[in-house]
């Protein structure tokens, strides 16, 4: 299982990626091997505000669905058109072209709730959620 | 005692039982407690047997009215269409009625291909874009399409044409009330609806507008104003269409329809006494994803062959549970295998010709009717099938008298619109021959 | 039906000019459809419908119909859907010109047949299930769980209380959860014990003064009954809540014991399950409910009353929620299931039960060494076991389900209920015989020891099906659910 150890994580298996105060966020390896081949991304207008916890976007595959919830406050600056055309982006590469949106940081302290690539392992170990 | 559908014999039943490792059936029960038990026979009346059954059911069927001895003047929402002898012949194919869904595609191919057709021929015949592989009838089709519209625009208001169908109205509020939809009732001028008060209601709340063409008094509403002022304030436009008009009436899609609802009974489905019918309904891509009720899709085997599945399940409550947005399971699926049927029989001519015949008829019957004395017209509205006039006595004392000459004749209107009184809502399909109709024109005359 | 190859389209065999059926000239003076409506609300493009003639339409559909499964053609042990022998004369029935050619509207007296068949179907069910009243109107088992929560919620209402909570338990149908959210109704997930039975405790921790009812299945999903429904009940009743009984396993306890004497206050039937009435590849279906005397005023309208020897559809009952169809349900597959309950008679019933429960058994005994069975107990008339034991070959229980259709069976239901993994639920139902079940157990043994000698036999399955595994990932990214020009 794919970890990078320089994103940051929540418990819902979302990653986070820091820049200044935008922060990209997609849905980790884990996740996207839980759902199996995903087939359609609702995405969020751009200018959407997000809080932590609440549901944004959608993730379908065949047989499964899943909420991806916000793992921070903000608004919505990106969204990745790429998902609509290709959805299957997500399971090829879930860190990198999979990402799903950015967005900017309402409170950068909330990065601190986060889990790092350790502390993510062990939740999975743990037998995930 | 030996039933027919129960194959075990004695000795089977001793063989299995003793396989398992129990004396009697009655230890495969401990589970349940004796006091929970029934412990007495249900009171049920005795079994028949498939004669006694045969000779039961048809004295039951005899003591009804039907069809094929009567000649059907009523329609409001169930219609005498002619039905191909083909059609039921496809039906009584087990291999299709004995099917469960299409869970598992490699042996369903058939069926999946076949709604797969029949709901191409729906877009065909509605101008949308996808359409789904059937849900109930046409009321809770209309209702279902009311949620799917709350869910794509985020509103809750709804505005209700009060020329919708009655029990489609009826059905609509059932729905509403407990998921904290308004509805607002939009009056009627001359059988149409008051475009008028439509706009004057018309806000960034509405989530949708809901129309019938031929509405039901059988008239032609003007779908394309009304989605217009809809689209105007970022509403949706729902139609419901009876889907035999568009043989000849222009395609909903084509004139701004976001939804397209209806009854689908009128394509080779027989009356019996109010069900199983069929809810069509189709939508636009833009919304698919949002759609009720199950999909067929094309795809590909391992080895490249085109094939069907049934698509887009994660919509689905037994995927999405309690964030579904409909929770349809069961469909009525034989029912639009038998409209792809009706539809192919009859054919791109046929169909146009059974709507023109319908709408030929209907318009016989209408100017012989305004030449009786006691009757007088309603509505100047242009309408397809369906008709009302005004009597010169209350409505179930005249279909009484009709009944006697073996003629089953139109709705009373004043059940519903007490403004109406002493109309009558008539249907002329293309299933009645002029002799029919002039009989009736004969014995309305007659009545006074 | 094992050619392999694609069958055309319906719309591929299309011929300008031909017809599957002719109809007569139109006997009425025809004016120009311009002066009857005007041309704005005229079509400019006729549907393009098909033209085919009548022998190469009957021929298309025959060749559909050969690419399918039905009861009729062999063993659909299709757990939870109770896909039992659909009675031949029950389909005559319905075709009768008296239950199939009477409109909906007609006066009543001119219906009174098809009225006194749906009065005493209501009797008979009430009996069956132990309840006070029943509507036939619901026309799936969604539709009568949709039904009985609105009737619930009139309940509550009417008696000025606000309740917007389901339980229902994590081994539930999707659609008890669905349904809760289409009646505007919040639902609370409880999790069971591994055995599917209601964890009493949570079930304790999850009342209060906003449950509005628990829904329940009884026997549960997992094909076993609730030994503790009568403090299961209890609990929900003294926090104020209803008890739903969700009848989709109905076909293990006619007869023998009533949903309305464990103490539940509505209960839906799946006449397509429980009594015989055919599938139709999803549908149509009927859901009727049943429910005890407080929740009667709440009932969908019209109510069929007996008044003497005459039969009306009783229209002004000022609690009722309203409507729930356009008409009167699913009279079609009620006349079915009618004629289904008169051949059967009382002790039939009863025998159906207990054979579809020794049937499901006889199974489970004689699966269990080559396949896991989770629960070592007697089931009801469904059975669940595994593919933990061919794991470690690299086949699941998918890999099965696709290798039984090489050996000519429906495969029983996979991945569900969602709490057991891999999970292969056999119901085999009372309409098989001992040698029907003891060919599937030797297929299902073969394939056991396939998975052990040539697993990739199984994980290639299937073979001799019309067509192969299929990309379903394909079909939901990429939708094409129509047919073009």
């Amino acid at each position: 299982m794919n970890i990078p150890q320089e994103l940051k994580y929540s418990k819902d298996h979302e990653w986070v990626r820091i820049d200044g105060n935008r922060v990209t966020v997609g849905i980790t390896d884990y996740a996207q091997a839980q759902l199996g081949d995903v087939v359609f991304v609702e995405l969020p207008e751009p200018g959407t505000e997000v809080s932590t916890g609440a549901g944004f976007s959608v993730v379908e595959s065949v047989k499964a669905v899943s909420d991806i919830y916000a793992p921070v406050s903000g608004t919505v600056l990106e969204v990745n058109e790429a998902l609509a055309d290709a959805p299957e982006i997500v399971n090829q590469s879930p860190y990198e072209d999979g990402w799903i949106v950015v967005i900017e940081l309402a409170d950068e302290a909330e990065l601190d709730e986060l889990l790092d690539s350790e502390a993510y392992e062990e939740l999975l170990a743990e037998g995930g959620q | 005692m030996p039933w027919s559908y129960l194959p075990h014999t004695e000795q089977d039943r001793k063989a299995m039982l003793a396989a398992i490792g129990v004396e009697k059936a009655e230890d495969l029960f401990t589970d349940i407690a004796p006091d929970l038990r029934l412990n007495r026979p249900l009171q049920l009346p005795v079994a028949l047997a498939e004669p006694e059954l045969v000779k039961h059911l048809t004295a039951l069927a005899k003591a009804n009215a039907h069809t094929q001895d009567y000649a059907c003047f009523l329609g409001a929402g169930a219609y005498d269409h002619y039905i191909p002898s083909v059609v039921d012949h496809v039906l009584r194919r087990s291999e299709f009625y004995t099917a469960y869904t299409q869970y598992q595609p490699e042996i369903s191919q058939g069926y999946l291909q076949a709604l797969w057709e029949y709901q191409s021929m729906i877009c065909q015949l509605t101008g949308m874009e996808v359409a789904n592989a059937s849900l109930y009838d046409g009321g809770t089709g209309l209702a279902e399409a009311a949620m799917m519209a709350a869910s794509a625009t985020g509103r809750k208001e709804f505005l209700v044409t009060q020329t919708l169908h009655p029990h489609y109205r009826a059905v609509l509020s059932t729905y509403a009330k407990d998921r904290g939809y308004g509805l607002t009732k939009i009056g009627y001028q001359d059988g149409l609806l008051d475009l008028e008060a439509l706009q004057a209601k018309l806000n960034k709340n509405i989530a949708a507008i809901l129309v019938q063409t031929p509405n039901f008094f059988g008239c032609i509403e003007d779908i394309q104003a009304a989605a217009d002022l809809a689209h105007a304030q970022g509403a949706l436009l729902i139609t419901a269409v009876d889907p035999v008009s568009l043989g000849l009436l222009e395609a909903p899609g084509n004139l701004g329809a976001d939804i397209v609802v209806g009854e689908g009974q009128s394509l080779g489905i027989p009356l019996s006494f109010g069900g199983p019918y069929l809810g069509f309904f189709a939508t636009t891509e833009k919304l698919m994803r949002k759609m009720p009720g199950r999909i067929v899709g094309q795809t590909v085997d391992t080895d490249g062959k085109r094939s069907f599945v049934l698509t887009l399940q994660a919509r689905e409550q037994h995927i999405r549970r309690e964030k579904a947005n409909s929770n349809i399971c069961s469909n009525e699926a034989l029912c639009a295998l038998a409209a792809a049927v009706y539809l192919s029989t009859v054919g791109k001519t046929g169909f146009q010709q059974v709507a023109a015949q319908s709408l030929h008829k209907a318009h016989y019957a209408y100017q012989q009717l305004n030449r009786l004395p006691n009757c007088k017209e309603v509505f100047s509205a242009p309408f397809f099938k369906e008709f009302v006039v005004r009597l010169n006595q209350p409505v179930a004392a005249v279909n009484e008298k009709l009944l006697a000459d073996h003629i089953i004749g139109g709705l009373d209107l004043e059940t519903y619109y007490p403004e109406l009184k002493q109309c009558m809502l008539l249907c002329v399909t293309e299933n009645r021959s002029r002799q029919d109709i002039d009989l009736l024109i004969e014995r309305l005359g007659a009545i006074g | 039906m094992s050619i392999k190859k694609s069958k055309e389209l319906i719309f591929e065999l299309s011929q300008a000019g031909r017809r599957a059926v002719d109809l007569p000239a139109c006997d009425v003076p025809e004016a120009t459809l311009e002066s009857l409506i005007p041309a704005r609300f005229l079509r400019k493009k006729p549907p393009s419908l098909p033209e085919v003639s009548q022998p190469d339409l009957m021929r298309h559909y025959t060749a559909l119909s050969q690419r399918n499964f039905g009861v009729d053609s062999g063993f659909y042990p299709l757990g939870s859907c109770t896909m039992k022998y659909n009675p031949k004369v029950n389909e005559d029935a319905g075709r009768y010109p008296g239950f199939s050619l009477i409109h909906p509207l007609q006066p009543e007296a001119t219906v009174q047949g098809a009225l006194e068949l749906l009065y005493n179907m209501e009797q008979y069910l009430a009996e069956i299930s132990g309840m006070d009243a029943v509507t036939m109107q619901p026309v799936a088992g969604a539709h009568g769980e949709l039904t009985g929560l609105k009737l619930i919620r009139a309940y509550h209402r009417q008696r000025g209380e606000q309740r917007t909570k389901v339980i229902v338990p994590d081994s539930a149908h999707g659609t008890n959860p669905a349904t809760a959210t289409v009646c505007g109704l919040e639902t609370v997930e409880i999790k069971s014990h591994p055995d599917g039975s209601i964890n009493l405790e949570a079930l304790q921790a999850a009342v209060g003064p906003d449950t509005a009812a628990l829904m329940l299945t009884n026997p549960s999903t997992l094909g076993l009954f609730e030994s503790n429904i009568r403090e299961i009940a209890r609990i929900v009743h003294e926090a104020g809540g209803l008890l739903y009984y969700d009848g989709a396993n109905a076909n293990a306890i006619m007869g023998i014991t009533r949903p309305g004497d464990m103490g539940f206050d509505v209960v839906h039937f799946n006449l397509h399950k429980t009594f015989s009435t055919p599938h139709g590849g999803g549908g149509p279906g009927s859901g009727p409910i049943g429910v005890k005397q407080e929740l009667v005023p709440f009932l969908p309208v019209p109510v069929i009353v007996k008044d003497g020897g005459a039969y009306h559809l009783e229209q002004d009952r000022p609690l009722s929620i309203g409507k729930v169809h356009a008409f009167y349900g699913n009279f079609g597959v009620i006349v079915r299931a009618y004629a289904y309950i008169r051949a059967m008679g009382p002790d039939g019933l009863k025998q159906a039960s207990e054979d579809a429960v020794l049937n499901a058994n006889y199974c489970l005994s004689q699966l269990k060494d080559d396949f896991y069975a989770p629960f070592n107990r007697f089931c009801m008339h469904e059975c669940i076991v595994t593919s933990k034991q061919q794991k470690q070959y690299g086949v699941r229980t998918l890999d099965i389900a696709k290798r039984l259709l090489d050996y000519g069976y429906h495969p029983p239901t996979i991945y569900f209920p969602l709490i057991v993994e891999e999970a292969m639920m056999i119901e085999p139902t009372e309409t098989e015989s001992k040698e029907t079940l003891d060919a599937f157990i030797a297929a299902m043994r073969s394939i056991a020891e396939e998975a052990k000698t040539d697993a990739a036999l199984i994980t290639a399955a299937p073979q001799t099906t019309v067509v192969g595994r299929l990309d379903e990932a394909l079909a939901a990214r990429k939708p094409v659910v129509r047919w073009k020009e």
